[in-house]
């Protein structure tokens, strides 16, 4: 087949070619264009981390100050603060982000019924599509002092809880609601994985005597781990990214001491406070770290299982 | 597969089905919680009253919906985000993913615009500097800072790009010794038998879009122009305020907003997700996350 498509396209008049491969270049070229004005110009826009910036007098005009807003950057204890909470909730997100898609899939591969299986996933799926605008609104009614959550620990006997007036509390519904949203679509990778068990297997392991215990053990869990693994390594990427669309909607200055992440400290330092150069320069300082996570992590993924995106 | 019926293997379902029902049952609940809310009376809402089932049932807030004229606004500037967006990814996806589907000896410059486009995915300037472009370039205030910036999804051009690799070679060679040029071939051979991956695709683009909120925050300052998921974020700053207040003073802000109406706002919200959710479904995990898998 090589062969012959080498042929019938190697006999193809030269003319035809080229005008083929303007065709090509002609349709690439409003999309470069479009992508050159939107990721590459925001580029050069980064070198006001190294000026004091004011927009009045633009990039030319305004004062270069070398490293001066990175050295006044890493002597604010509030960076340090930022840092530590994105590492943390997203390293906590990730391990969790892992563990319970992966249950979730093992335990929905026990279910028989293929018509509850299908219910199933179509409700866990859902909330995936919907917005952090959407999902922080109904979680925060339902956490307020008012709220549905307080009523029922009333009923209980117990003092209602202020969820997001206390930091840990914040913490900890910021990293479960992430869980929440997410699982079902995570769980997806392994479902697929899991189609491609050769049934065969949980036969010869149940004539040997293996409980259905023992069949997830050694079939199931061995069969998922090169994908536990592409998934974690892949992951590694995102350890600065702590989930801004979420935090953003559900935050509040009470808990910015627990919750606070990069991403929303360069947003109110750049967009609230107008500290252009200052939330640049934290900004600039996340995508080099994250560059670097990233390239590091499609390596690592290549070398252990294989997986190339491109 | 062999039956057994040891009771540790019952255990092992019993085990599994309740996990798993518990699970879907925590995606649901919350649903149906604020569908209650939004259905049950206001100072029924207001005063926790309400779980799964509403209380003195009552259409009030979405009566007071129709009355939003905000609301309205806000929808319509949504319906045409999603229609201009959606057809700008559209477009941009599908004459991307074609030239670069092609092999490197009828398209010798593609590994060129391959790296461009990985170069634009691993670099971001961030929030800020794209802030200061949108406001130099003079979009401020328009529909085209909210659809221009994302108008290219770099990364649904790959996708597309290797679905249409997976495209049968005799497909191509026939449309070639028909006469067809590429861009016949693309929009008559590869469009139509891609059309599963496509529409995937514009589902996801066009959910991204009415989902979006943060660049309605900061790109649009006059009210009437913002969408619809912006103006609910400006109600969840409300809420946000609202869940470190003490009872006195949510008994004020219930006077003036209301649990049941924003209730009602974020179903409402959420309903045209909800409608395009099951086509969505259908398609994703065949046509997306198998083929992304594979490589």
């Amino acid at each position: 087949m090589m062969t012959n498509s080498n042929r019938s396209s190697g006999s193809l008049p030269k003319k035809r070619s080229n005008s083929e491969r303007l065709t090509y270049n002609l349709l690439m070229w409003p999309g470069v264009i479009l992508l050159f004005i939107f990721s590459i110009v925001p580029l050069f826009g980064l070198v006001i981390a190294f000026q004091n910036y004011i927009p009045a007098k633009g990039i030319a005009g305004s004062e270069w100050v070398g490293l001066d807003n990175f050295i006044l950057i890493f002597s604010l204890p509030d960076s340090w603060r930022v840092l530590g909470n994105t590492l943390y909730i997203a390293i906590a997100k990730m391990s969790i982000g892992i563990v319970v898609p992966l249950i979730f899939a093992i335990m929905l591969n026990e279910v028989s019924s293929k018509r509850y299986k299908q219910v199933v996933q179509t409700v866990v799926y859902m909330p995936y599509f919907l917005s952090w605008v959407i999902l922080g609104g109904i979680f925060l009614s339902m956490l307020s002092i008012d709220g549905v959550i307080n009523r029922i620990i009333e009923m209980l006997g117990e003092e209602p809880v202020m969820f997001m007036a206390d930091g840990k509390w914040a913490r900890a519904i910021i990293i479960l609601t992430d869980c929440w949203k997410n699982f079902g679509y995570g769980a997806i990778i392994y479902l697929a994985a899991l189609t491609s068990i050769d049934l065969d297997l949980y036969e010869a392991a149940a004539i040997d005597g293996a409980s259905r215990f023992r069949q997830i053990l050694h079939v199931t869990v061995p069969a998922l781990v090169p994908t536990v693994v592409l998934v974690a390594t892949l992951n590694l990427g995102g350890v600065l990214n702590a989930g801004f669309d979420q935090i953003y909607n559900m935050y509040n200055p009470l808990v910015y001491d627990t919750i606070d992440i990069i991403d929303t400290f360069v947003y109110r330092m750049g967009l609230v406070d107008m500290q252009f150069s200052l939330g640049t320069a934290v900004g600039l300082f996340k995508s080099v770290v994250s560059f670097v996570l990233i390239v590091l992590s499609y390596v690592l993924a290549k070398k252990f299982t294989g997986y190339r995106i491109f | 597969m062999v039956k057994s019926n040891s009771s540790g293997d019952r255990m092992v379902k019993i085990v599994s089905y309740t996990v798993v029902t518990v699970l879907m049952l925590s995606c649901l609940l919350p649903l149906i919680h604020t569908l209650a809310l939004s259905l049950s009376d206001k100072s029924a809402a207001a005063s926790g009253m309400v779980t799964l089932w509403p209380v003195r049932p009552s259409n009030s807030a979405y009566k007071a919906i129709l009355g939003d004229k905000q609301f309205f606004l806000s929808f319509k500037n949504s319906i045409v985000r999603i229609l201009l967006g959606g057809a700008l990814n559209i477009f941009f996806t599908v004459t991307m993913a074609f030239p670069l589907s092609r092999s490197k000896r009828l398209f010798p410059q593609r590994n060129i615009y391959m790296w461009f486009l990985i170069f634009t995915m691993l670099f971001s300037g961030g929030i800020i500097p794209m802030y200061l472009l949108i406001y130099r370039l003079k979009l401020m205030d328009s529909i085209w800072a909210l659809v221009l910036p994302s108008a290219v999804p770099v990364y649904n051009v790959i996708l597309l790009m290797n679905y249409f690799r997976g495209v049968p070679r005799e497909l191509d060679e026939a449309a070639r010794l028909d006469g067809a040029g590429p861009l016949r071939t693309m929009l008559q051979v590869f469009v139509p038998v891609s059309m599963p991956c496509i529409a995937t695709i514009t589902l996801f683009s066009i959910v991204g879009h009415w989902n979006a909120f943060f660049d309605g925050a900061i790109y649009i300052n006059t009210q009437a122009k913002v969408p619809l998921q912006t103006y609910i974020q400006q109600l969840v700053v409300d809420m946000r305020a609202s869940s470190v207040m003490s009872k006195e003073e949510l008994a004020m802000l219930a006077e003036i907003s209301g649990k049941s109406f924003n209730a009602a706002k974020v179903i409402v919200t959420m309903l045209p997700v909800l409608l395009v959710y099951p086509f969505l479904q259908k398609y994703f995990v065949h046509g997306i996350v198998l083929g992304s898998v594979k490589g």
